[in-house]
């Protein structure tokens, strides 16, 4: 069977043959296997100086310090480790905790468990294009706040927030920022000279490295202060033990030179497979964009298809790998909290379809994507009552349904 | 997910695709789901003289399972009377299909639709 075409860039990316290159070399007898913490002999120096390696390639990519990246596991340990390590280590000083309806899962239940520790969380609603204005931010701080957490750009709707803006609110405030940029950093610019963040997740699977892999940038000027998640034998300053793997962090660290030194370009060429794409199916009837469409990541497009049902309707694009935000493609049977935040109805929820171009996406790719979407909307629409109601003239508001 | 094969079938093969006059006095309307939930399902059932369905009709939005549990209920239902209609049941229906556990809501609306449909057609004539 041949393989679906990919378009699913943010769920994961594919690793880079330049990464795969570098990684190989860290693993077997003959390469770089060594533990880069041990001290006495050559395999321990060689791995580290590895390590190290990464960590400037990675703190170049987003203009930091090398001494301000702490390696993690991914951008799930990275949210844990930011949100938990404040709120414990500053928890004298307050216990409100700001962040948006719309982050990861990582950052949400996050927040959740801290509500259960006694924390108070303000949960801030995106504006219908899915932005966190740096004024809403500034609007619910008070007194007592010790840390906002806003992501830089949606995994689900591709929206990229001011987190420059956000930055000098909090900045402003005395209060601590952390920024998830699991799905922004390498496609667009992050600056941790200018930019007033004091935390920012990155993950390596999102950027063409490998996956279990990520860091948590920690600020040093001013000094930020975490209390550890994962003990044990003090790696990483104490802010995460556990031995590095070398691997890994060559393949990230690489993913990310890779990304900084071709980032400019790539972004053109991926915003114009995106206004590509739109313009193919932009005259379908009642197609709508979800989310801001000027501050969003060049290769992301989250669009919903009133009318036809979004599980329906990747099995219709079976030659496609596209996610969706309805019901039927989770594991909650609840449309995708991150389209309600934004007032969308539950329908056009569970219409709504993610595609995600990426580095290995042509523009035949684009082109059959088309052909196949419209070709399966116009299959579905012939089955659903919905269009039928519609095209009919009935208002589907005026009707009262029964819920199940 | 991956569906099993008559889902599929169904799915790509969809029978009795379609509309019947709703004002006829022969033909029996369900329309049941909800938007909001992700499914919404229309059978149309159209009985003869002797009561018997002669002829039915859907047209479904929702998911795969949805689309392929009420298409094999019109295939089901033709050459019934009434009475026996009203008698499938929705595990036969997600029996048939092989439907997993998180999908047995759609045969559920299925059964609901058909007894819908047949309500609908006995109210007429009870008028």
């Amino acid at each position: 069977m041949e393989k679906p075409i990919y378009f699913d860039y943010l769920a994961t990316t594919p690793v880079d043959p330049r990464v795969v290159d570098k990684m190989v070399h860290c693993l077997s007898i003959e390469g770089n296997f060594g533990n880069p913490a041990s001290r006495s002999h050559l395999y321990g120096w060689k791995a580290e100086e590895a390590v190290e390696n990464g960590r400037r390639q990675v703190a170049d990519l987003i203009k930091a310090d090398p001494r301000e990246i702490v390696w993690t596991s991914g951008a799930t340990e990275s949210d844990n480790l930011a949100i938990k390590g404040v709120a414990h280590f500053y928890a004298k000083k307050g216990k409100h905790i700001v962040t948006s309806k719309i982050e990861h899962k990582a950052v949400l239940d996050t927040c959740r468990q801290l509500e259960r520790e006694g924390f108070e969380v303000t949960y801030l609603d995106p504006g219908s294009n899915g932005l966190i204005t740096p004024e809403a931010v500034r609007a619910v701080l008070r007194d007592d706040s010790i840390l906002v957490s806003i992501m830089h750009a949606n995994n689900e709707i591709g929206t990229v927030n001011d987190i420059a803006g956000i930055g000098e609110v909090t900045r402003a405030a005395g209060v601590l920022f952390h920024v998830d940029a699991a799905q922004s950093a390498g496609k667009v610019e992050i600056d941790m000279e200018n930019m007033k963040v004091d935390l920012l997740s990155l993950s390596g699977h999102k950027m063409y490295g490998p996956k279990g892999i990520g860091v948590l940038y920690v600020r040093r000027k001013p000094r930020v202060r975490l209390e550890a998640q994962m003990h044990g034998g003090g790696h990483e300053r104490g802010m995460r033990s556990g031995t590095l793997p070398t691997h890994q962090i060559v393949g990230m660290g690489e993913a990310a030179e890779v990304a900084r030194e071709g980032m400019e370009l790539e972004a053109v060429r991926l915003k114009a497979l995106r206004r590509r794409f739109w313009d193919g199916i932009k005259d379908i009837e009642e197609v709508h964009i979800n989310g801001d469409d000027v501050h969003r990541l060049p290769g992301a497009l989250n669009v919903s298809i009133a009318f036809v049902e979004g599980e329906s309707l990747i099995m219709s694009l079976k030659d496609l790998a596209v996610s969706s935000g309805s019901a039927c493609t989770s594991a909650s049977l609840e449309p995708s909290y991150v389209l309600r935040a934004l007032g969308l109805s539950d329908e056009l929820a569970h219409s709504s379809l993610r595609f995600s171009f990426g580095r290995f996406t042509t523009d035949d790719d684009v082109d059959a994507a088309v052909a196949q979407l419209r070709t399966a909307v116009e299959k579905l629409r012939d089955l659903s009552p919905l269009w039928d109601m519609f095209k009919d003239g009935v208002d589907l508001e005026s009707i009262e349904w029964a819920a199940h | 997910m991956a569906y099993g094969e008559k889902v599929l079938d169904h799915y790509e093969n969809p029978r009795n695709v379609g509309k019947l006059d709703a004002d006829d006095e022969s033909v029996g309307t369900g329309m049941v789901g909800a938007p909001a939930c992700g499914d919404v399902m229309r059978l149309q059932i159209k009985v003869n003289a002797d009561g018997v369905i002669e002829d039915a009709k859907f047209k479904t939005y929702g998911c795969g399972s949805a689309i392929a549990s009420s298409s094999l209920l019109t295939e089901w239902v033709k050459g019934k009377n009434l009475d026996e209609a009203e008698q499938i049941r929705n595990t036969e229906i997600a029996e048939e299909l092989a439907l997993p556990p998180v999908k047995i809501h759609c045969s559920v609306l299925a059964e609901d639709a058909i007894k819908a449909a047949v309500k609908d057609l006995r109210d007429k004539r009870g008028r």
